[in-house]
């Protein structure tokens, strides 16, 4: 098998059963009625926790595809971006529906008078920014040029993710820095080869994205 | 001024009439808002529902979902840790301008006090909420029995500090032992009571056995667990949470939807076992019989 049907036939069926796997849970516990003391909060917690995890993987694409050498594996950064959004959506309907029974003026005073939710609402607003313009034909639109620098967007949105989560801890802010420090370890694979080709490029012209 | 005859509150009494008026009134508004964004009509009237009365909530509930840091800061953790704590015996060392000071076993401290069952709402500052069938001793009968002197203006209960036992103590995130304390009056009042047990069973070691700390009207965190030191004193003590996060956790800690948290706001609630999220109430509804101790305090400043 080429790289190319590696990726089709093998990794992105095992990334769609990886990425269905939190919501398959969630509902079977709604239908079984076992997500705990507090299901709503179980139900927020877990699609949150999911759409940073993935969005965490979705930035592991680029520097895994550099450091294996495999470029086909950036098939699986489109589809693994989309999972993100979806959890991220359904982690605010979650919110919005039984925190705040979909009431717009409630939310917009949520968003307005709380950083953390005005946080994590801004890093919703750009993921869906991005969702929007994943078509291929967005980016045809765009241009690559335009469209990747677009695209730089998801940095931004995971750090903002990460704030929202140090945020909203009480006290204990094991987790949110554990997410906190892979993201960093993220952003240094990525910063760094660009730092590095830069350098590069101030002796040749640039070549490859 | 400290001896004021105990008066009983029957559970009947605590869910009251005003509360299952007003909560009338705020499902009607919720109905408008909901209907006014076309939610389907069978996810409201779930929504009605389930909003029902103060149901209590199962024991399983109350003693699985726990905030109780010296176990582990999980809801989970400490029914899964806490099994090994030694509760029995247990001494109490009582401290500061009280005549009966020094250390003494639990049962002889309690010895003579009546018990009494109460069923209390709890609301966390996290913004979720039971109904607890209590059983205890009021708080009042036990200062009373111990005498304190007329320079005791506040009482202070610390946690059991051992983190053989409390394996959350091995970890930084609280400044241990844990500390809360309340003013004398709050602490005479006959809702504050110090807890022994549950649901008629004795307490289970996450829910702060042997003894804990229950005053309703003020969030889950002044309540605090497994108490080894009552201390009278003169000036106002620093509070574990307090020292934690001033700006976030006041002394007094009293349930007010028109105190929002830095962080979020306290104007609702999620009883747990209902979806959506209810009004809070002020004094978590005891203001009838609370708020006369705050007469003249201003609750915004003294949060």
């Amino acid at each position: 098998m080429t790289d190319g049907q590696v990726v089709r036939r093998i990794l992105k069926p095992l990334l769609w059963i990886g990425c269905l796997a939190p919501a398959a849970w969630l509902v079977r516990g709604i239908v079984e009625g076992d997500l705990g003391a507090d299901p709503i909060k179980t139900l927020t917690h877990t699609t949150g926790l999911s759409a940073l995890t993935i969005l965490l993987v979705t930035l592991g694409v680029t520097p895994v595809r550099r450091l294996l050498s495999r470029p086909s594996l950036v098939l699986l950064r489109r589809p693994l971006g989309l999972f993100a959004w979806f959890y991220a959506v359904v982690h605010f309907l979650i919110y919005a529906v039984f925190d705040h029974q979909l009431s717009v003026p409630e939310i917009s005073e949520d968003v307005a008078k709380h950083p953390w939710v005005l946080v994590g609402f801004s890093a919703l607003l750009l993921l869906t920014a991005l969702a929007v313009t994943s078509p291929a034909a967005a980016i045809r639109r765009l241009g690559a040029r335009r469209w990747n620098r677009l695209h730089r967007l998801v940095y931004v949105a995971a750090i903002l993710v990460i704030l929202h989560f140090l945020w909203l801890v009480k006290r204990d802010l094991t987790e949110p820095i554990r997410y906190g420090s892979i993201l960093a370890v993220l952003l240094l694979a990525r910063a760094v080869p660009a730092l590095v080709r830069s350098r590069a490029a101030g002796r040749a012209t640039a070549g490859a994205n | 001024m400290l001896i004021r005859r105990p008066s009983d509150f029957p559970s009947s009494e605590i869910t009251g009439e005003t509360l299952y008026q007003n909560r009338r009134a705020w499902l009607g508004a919720a109905g408008v808002t909901l209907a006014g964004l076309a939610l389907p009509a069978r996810a409201r009237a779930w929504g009605a529902a389930v909003q029902g009365d103060d149901k209590l909530t199962p024991y399983n509930v109350v003693t699985t979902y726990n905030n109780y840091y010296e176990f582990g800061t999980g809801k989970d953790e400490p029914g899964q840790n806490a099994g090994g704590l030694k509760t029995k015996p247990w001494m109490v060392t009582v401290e500061g301008d009280v005549k009966r000071k020094g250390s003494i076993y639990l049962d002889d401290l309690l010895k003579g006090i009546p018990v009494v069952d109460r069923t209390y709402r709890m609301r966390c500052v996290e913004a979720w909420s039971m109904v607890i069938p209590w059983n205890g001793i009021m708080l009042g009968d036990l200062i009373r029995k111990l005498e304190p002197g007329t320079k005791a203006k506040y009482v202070e209960f610390t946690t059991l500090l051992d983190p053989k036992q409390m394996p959350g103590q091995e970890s930084g995130v609280l400044d241990w032992p844990y500390v809360e304390a309340l003013r004398i009056d709050e602490a005479m009042h006959p809702l504050a009571l110090l807890t022994t047990g549950v649901y008629g069973k004795p307490l289970p070691n996450q829910n702060g056995a042997p003894i804990r700390l229950t005053v309703p009207w003020k969030y889950g965190f002044k309540g605090g667990k497994s108490i080894v030191r009552i201390r009278f004193l003169e000036t106002q003590p620093r509070t574990t949470w307090n020292i934690a996060a001033p700006q976030e956790y006041g002394f007094f800690g009293n349930v007010n939807p028109t105190v929002s948290h830095p962080r979020w706001s306290q104007k609702t609630e999620r009883r747990l076992g209902e979806l959506f999220k209810r009004p809070t109430l002020m004094f978590n509804g005891y203001a009838d019989q609370v708020a006369r101790l705050y007469t003249g305090l201003d609750l915004k400043a003294n949060f």
